[in-house]
């Protein structure tokens, strides 16, 4: 068990028993070609161009990068820079949908008789990035460097957020397919010994895994962890602390302690694109929150943040704000009309909270050092932020933080610590 | 729908907990709460009108500093009213009004506020006050009276630490009016009972750790034993549990982490025993405590945390 992170309360019982519903096919969507982690892609189509679901439309531009593919079927109609749900802007492809739903050919295969590259390619061409929520790509990691060895796989199915079910509904719904995911993992990174973490909310899952488990195709051993509930469980180096006590340094990978982590649906769409052949083009969210009807619904990538709101009879009205992702890391938007990409694990309605007007002076209560899940000291970082001495802030080992927060959120006077580390990361940055 | 500027954009985290730091003051008062019940049944009605002088004196030379300086009014924080409580609880009973109300100044004024207000000061305000007191008044402040006397001239008496300190031949109070707090000495600090009652109630609310208060207290305790002190009356018959819970406490004049709060809990009774033992006050507790308090900057440089991964 790693130290300090905080208890929440989790709100999950508001859609945990809602099954994953698919959503509508969209009449529009916008697709950018960036997505969070890694270098944009380079468009393949122009405007005009017909385009069918599944159909690479965006170009992988380094080793770091994804391919885009078109989630519905129809035409291009505009190419141009649209707001991110993440608040920035990227080129994003517009297509219009013709409704005829066409699709690519899906090729089947039998995944035991693929070799390690080969599959690692399948999940590059299909676009496949973590869907945890940093979206970084998944081929990257699936590709051991030279001089390193994995040992263990860790499966991530913590879903440390409050609000957030879209993991566990997924986990419970297609539990073969994410076993079946996990050996294809195995077999392209050689690796015999799998852990699966779930916090302890989740417990109810535990027959599920195990009953997929009976039958493996490959011999591999697949133990599941139940974790305590306790936030930033499912950040990747917390996770790993808590199940292989090991630490990843600073800076640091988590093969360096010989293990790789995958998130669930990232498995499940492993899995899809290696044996049907499926590349990344929905993914399944949570919205929740203050909506009348919370869901868990499966989405196609680019469908506007809007629709599916207004579909959950989300009321966006004066007090309430819209967060994507959980409620301690998620991104407030300003607008609705931006579209779904593959990190967006939630959409939530929240109440605007009564924070004090102006920062308020720090108490030097200590709570903020005693829980910082990184051993970092977020009030000693505050203040040097506050006297714009940045260059301490580096000394206090600011680039490590995870902005996951916690020391935010049991700050007694308020103060906006994660804005604090934030500001001193891009001051820091810029010199 | 489309309106863009319906609500204020905020970072993340987008939930917070309940605490505050007005209702973190606000426990501290409830625990002060029985002590100060007790002090007003052992010391009569002028203790407790020592107590409002006190609280008074704080909360309006806050009001008037904050207004006259132009800075954010933070009176309602309560953290000036448990300045004054905790003033007029380091005050021997038949302070003279008018001296209080100048220790409420000087806390608030000199020592909270010309630092730069809430979270600035280095020093603990009451305990500050209370030494520049002593300093320019020795006589009123050393004047202690026997309990359950509720005369305004009540007959002085000796506390128990200085009967130790000067061999007296006044015959000791037993261990059980020390504990309930049937002794001589300042307003709030006799009742050994009352005050646990209320440093319980803060260990519970999760306001204090342990780290101080434990530490602090066994320090003392390991040393009057290596000395032949009665170990009790080292504890009881002094300003240590007082001390102990809610002084050395103060988030603002304590380290921040864990660490340095057992080094501090230790520096403080290694110096409370030392001044009570080899220096000429009967008791320490005040100055280990101001002393401890300016080396916080550096424990706390010293006992910050390795960051995660620095370890294998």
């Amino acid at each position: 068990m790693f130290k300090g992170g905080v208890k929440l309360v989790d709100f999950k019982n508001l859609s945990k028993n809602e099954p994953i519903e698919e959503f509508k096919y969209p009449e529009k969507v916008i697709i950018p070609l960036s997505q969070p982690t890694g270098s944009p892609a380079k468009p393949l189509v122009k405007k005009g161009d017909n385009v069918v679901e599944g159909q690479v439309i965006g170009e992988i531009t380094g080793f770091i990068s994804s391919y885009i593919h078109s989630s519905v079927s129809g035409k291009v109609v505009d190419i141009l820079p649209w707001n991110l749900p993440t608040n920035r802007k990227s080129l994003s492809i517009i297509i219009e949908s013709d409704g005829e739903k066409k699709q690519i050919e899906q090729i089947k295969r039998d995944w035991i008789k693929l070799e390690s590259n080969e599959i690692i390619n399948i999940v590059r061409e299909a676009g496949i990035v973590g869907l945890g929520g940093a979206a970084f790509p998944t081929h990257v990691k699936l590709t051991i460097p030279q001089g390193k060895k994995a040992e263990f796989i860790l499966i991530n199915g913590c879903e440390c957020e409050p609000f957030l079910t879209c993991d566990y509904r997924v986990l419970k719904e297609y539990t073969d397919e994410i076993i079946e995911g996990i050996q294809i993992i195995c077999k392209a990174t050689n690796v015999k010994k799998v852990f699966i973490g779930i916090e302890r909310n989740k417990i109810d899952l535990l027959p599920y895994i195990n009953e997929a488990i009976k039958n493996l195709k490959i011999f591999i051993e697949i133990e599941v962890k139940i974790l305590p509930e306790r936030y930033p469980q499912g950040s990747e180096k917390h996770l790993i602390k808590s199940i292989l006590n090991k630490e990843v340094s600073s800076g640091g990978l988590p093969i360096d302690v010989g293990c790789i982590v995958f998130n669930i649906q990232t498995t499940l769409a492993i899995k899809r694109a290696v044996c049907d052949g499926i590349p990344l083009t929905e993914r399944v969210l949570t919205c929740t929150g203050l909506v009348e009807n919370p869901k868990n619904l499966k989405v196609k990538i680019g469908t506007l943040i809007s629709e599916i709101l207004n579909y959950c009879k989300g009321d966006i009205k004066y007090g309430r704000k819209i967060v994507i992702g959980g409620p301690m890391m998620g991104i407030q938007i300003p607008n609705p009309e931006v579209p779904v990409i593959k990190g967006t694990t939630g959409i939530l309605l929240l109440p605007q909270e009564s924070l004090p007007e102006n920062i308020q002076p720090c108490i030097r209560c200590g709570k903020c050092v005693n829980i910082c899940p990184m051993y970092l000291a977020p009030s000693e970082i505050g203040r040097y932020v506050e006297a714009e001495k940045y260059e301490k802030c580096e000394n206090l080992n600011v680039f490590d933080c995870i902005e996951c927060g916690c020391c935010s959120y049991i700050c007694p006077a308020k103060r906006p610590l994660v804005d604090f580390i934030k500001c001193a990361k891009v001051k820091l940055r810029k010199k | 729908m489309n309106n863009k500027n319906y609500c204020k954009i905020y970072c993340s985290p987008h939930i917070h907990s309940s605490e505050t730091t007005g209702k973190i003051m606000l426990y501290v008062i409830i625990s002060l709460l029985p002590a100060l019940i007790g002090s007003v049944y052992f010391f009569g009605i002028y203790a407790f009108k020592v107590i409002i002088t006190s609280v008074f004196s704080c909360f309006l030379s806050e009001f008037l500093f904050q207004i006259l300086m132009k800075k954010e009014i933070r009176i309602f924080d309560g953290s000036a009213v448990v300045t004054g409580i905790l003033l007029a609880f380091v005050l021997p009973p038949r302070i003279p009004l008018w001296i209080t109300a100048i220790g409420g100044f000087l806390a608030i004024f000199l020592v909270k506020e010309l630092f730069g207000g809430i979270g600035f000061n280095i020093f603990n305000p009451a305990l500050t006050a209370r030494a520049i007191l002593l300093a320019s008044y020795p006589v009123e402040m050393t004047k202690f009276i026997n309990p359950l006397d509720y005369r305004i001239d009540a007959i002085t008496s000796p506390t128990p630490l200085f009967i130790i300190k000067e061999n007296l031949t006044q015959k000791l109070p037993s261990l059980w009016q020390m504990f309930i707090g049937n002794r001589p000495g300042c307003i709030g600090e006799t009742s050994t009972v009352l005050l646990l009652i209320g440093g319980f109630f803060l260990l519970y609310k999760n306001v204090i750790t342990w780290h101080i208060p434990i530490t602090y207290i066994l320090t003392v305790s390991i040393l009057s034993l290596v000395f032949k002190q009665n170990v009790f009356y080292q504890i009881m018959g002094g300003g240590l549990i007082l001390g102990a819970f809610f002084m050395a406490t103060d988030y603002v004049t304590s380290p921040i982490t864990k660490r340095g709060k057992i080094i501090f809990g230790i520096g403080c009774g290694v110096i409370t025993f030392l001044i009570r033992k080899a220096g000429g006050y009967p008791e320490g507790v005040c100055y280990s405590i101001l002393f401890m308090n300016s080396l916080v900057p550096l424990i706390n440089r010293y006992t910050l945390p390795k960051k995660f991964g620095s370890r294998k």
